[in-house]
């Protein structure tokens, strides 16, 4: 077997083994290996951008919770701001209806009190009538108890006149 | 401080000489075989040098060097002549008057006996009968290594794909496949996807993992002792190259045709063009065929000429340069191992890259050619 001179057999074993390898080898090796390291990249792939999803959807969440949070602040600074209004008005208004239950009831206690003393001043006036007729009709009677009596006071008011 | 050296020194040397020992005996035992063959040489030698006869004999070094790196119908372990070691192999013979005949190879006795009319003449099977015409399909030493490195890949990349599959593709790889995936990953993106591009590249892919791994693999064999040189044999690499010759014009597109047969150049000019363009087509995997072989044939004939060099000279003395430089080239031979299967796979790729390119692909090459068309019309 020469060197330069390339020997039959061995062409012709190269070429049997060589297309077996390429047929098994393509088969069962190559064909799961390649797929399976594509499957890892793709998966590789996919996971760098998910986790680059996932960071950005971290940061947008963190936005919308930072809004959120100031939408919750400043509700309830307005919840709080209404319930002071609400508190103040509603002193106030107690404070109003008070006042004027206070001034009702002052007012028609003195009306209570003139109608009363009115009434008072009333009777007593009454009872002072009453009072000096009794008085009068004593005195009266006492004057005109004697015949002297009534002679005198007939005398004493005949001094009076003037018989003009 | 004097003797801790004195013993370093000594165990060196002892070293040294022990493996200088090892390889003179294998090799002059080697030399023993020529000499029975052509026994006129070695008489000779006798008369003129009545000591060396029966200690040192004279060595053919070229000889050996071919024995190493031609096929052989045995695949020879160690020892020589009828102390050597081979495992006989099956010989498969097709002759027009005889038709098939298989048997082993262990009938020809070392190329001493013949058998049914057949002897073995240098590894040839030659036949008593000069109308009879021998083709020879035996299963030598080369095809014996490839169908073991062929079951050998199997092995590997068969339970390879089986840890995948059982694996799937969450766990991070382990042993074999951690040391065989960057390999796979080196064919598919920087030979198949940098050389052929496109989408179509991985058609290609098993293609060229096949080549890669049968080169390399039969490259790393051959550097073993009892190696058998393959991808140094001019008709393994022929067979590969046809095949990358077949592959890469089966899948030539048009563009690639017709770069062939209207070559952008005045048409003057196509008369000289179109032959050079036809044998170009063949060039190129011949140049593959030749620089595989020289290669890993070259780098096999330097280390067996450096350690001839003590035979030549006959003194152990000449290891001092021969053994060192024939470390340093089989180091050398380590690279070139996996240096050429890549050059082969990437050569291979890159032929079917400009055969079956996109015609508007993204190619500087392509670019060019049609700068160049545009400018003849």
């Amino acid at each position: 077997m020469n060197l330069v001179t390339p020997g039959i057999g061995l062409i012709f074993w190269t070429t049997i083994v060589f297309l077996l390898l390429l047929f098994l080898l393509s088969k069962y090796a190559w064909k799961p290996i390649l797929s399976a390291i594509k499957t890892r990249e793709k998966g590789i792939e996919d996971a760098l951008a998910a986790a680059e999803n996932a960071k950005k959807e971290m940061q947008e969440l963190k936005s919308a919770n930072e809004a959120i949070l100031a939408e919750a602040r400043a509700e309830r600074d307005a919840m709080l701001k209404e319930a002071r209004d609400t508190k103040d008005s509603i002193i106030n208004e107690a404070k109003t209806k008070a006042t004027k239950e206070a001034e009702r009831i002052m007012t028609s206690t003195r009306e209570q009190i003139a109608n009363e003393k009115n009434a008072a001043i009333a009777e007593l006036k009454n009872q002072v009538a009453t009072l000096s007729i009794e008085i009068a009709e004593k005195i009266l009677k006492s004057e005109l108890s004697s015949d002297e009596k009534q002679k005198a006071l007939v005398s004493n008011l005949m001094k009076d006149v003037n018989l003009n | 401080m004097l003797s801790k050296i004195n013993i370093f020194k000594h165990n060196k040397v002892a070293l040294y000489a022990i493996f200088v020992w090892f390889s003179f005996s294998s090799l002059s035992v080697m030399a023993s075989e020529p000499q029975e063959m052509e026994p006129t040489t070695a008489e000779q030698h006798a008369p003129g040098h009545g000591a060396e006869a029966d200690g040192e004999k004279s060595v053919d070094i070229t000889k050996v060097a071919f024995e190493h790196i031609l096929d052989s119908h045995s695949w020879h372990l160690w020892g020589e002549g009828h102390d050597a070691v081979a495992i006989p192999l099956p010989v498969i013979i097709y002759s027009n008057t005889n038709g098939l005949k298989i048997f082993s190879s262990a009938k020809f006795e070392h190329g001493h006996a013949s058998y049914e009319g057949y002897s073995l003449e240098e590894e040839h099977i030659v036949s008593e009968n000069p109308a009879e015409t021998i083709y020879d399909f035996s299963i030598t030493k080369n095809v014996a290594q490839m169908l073991i490195s062929m079951l050998v890949l199997f092995m590997i990349f068969i339970s390879i794909a089986n840890a995948y599959k059982k694996q799937g593709v969450t766990t991070a790889p382990k042993g074999k496949q951690s040391f065989f995936e960057p390999l796979i990953l080196f064919v598919r993106d920087d030979i198949a996807k940098n050389n052929i591009g496109g989408h179509n590249y991985e058609r290609f892919v098993p293609y060229l993992l096949t080549v890669f791994f049968l080169i390399l693999i039969n490259n790393v064999f051959g550097m073993l002792p009892i190696g058998a040189n393959l991808t140094g044999n001019i008709a393994f690499t022929m067979a590969l190259s046809v095949v990358t010759l077949i592959v890469t014009n089966v899948n030539g597109n048009g563009h690639y045709w017709h770069h062939i047969f209207m070559p952008p150049a005045p048409k003057a000019l196509w008369l000289i063009l179109i032959p050079i363009e036809i044998v170009g087509i063949f060039t190129k995997p011949f140049a593959l065929m030749i620089r595989l072989f020289a290669n890993m044939t070259a780098g096999h004939i330097i280390i067996i000429s450096l350690v001839g060099l003590i035979f030549v000279f006959k003194t152990v003395v000449a290891s001092v340069v021969a053994v060192p430089f024939a470390l340093f080239i089989d180091v050398l031979e380590c690279l070139v191992a996996v240096l050429q299967a890549y050059i082969f796979t990437m050569l291979t790729a890159l032929f079917i890259g400009t055969a079956c390119a996109d015609h508007n692909g993204d190619g500087v090459h392509n670019e060019d050619d049609e700068k160049l068309e545009t400018a003849h019309h």
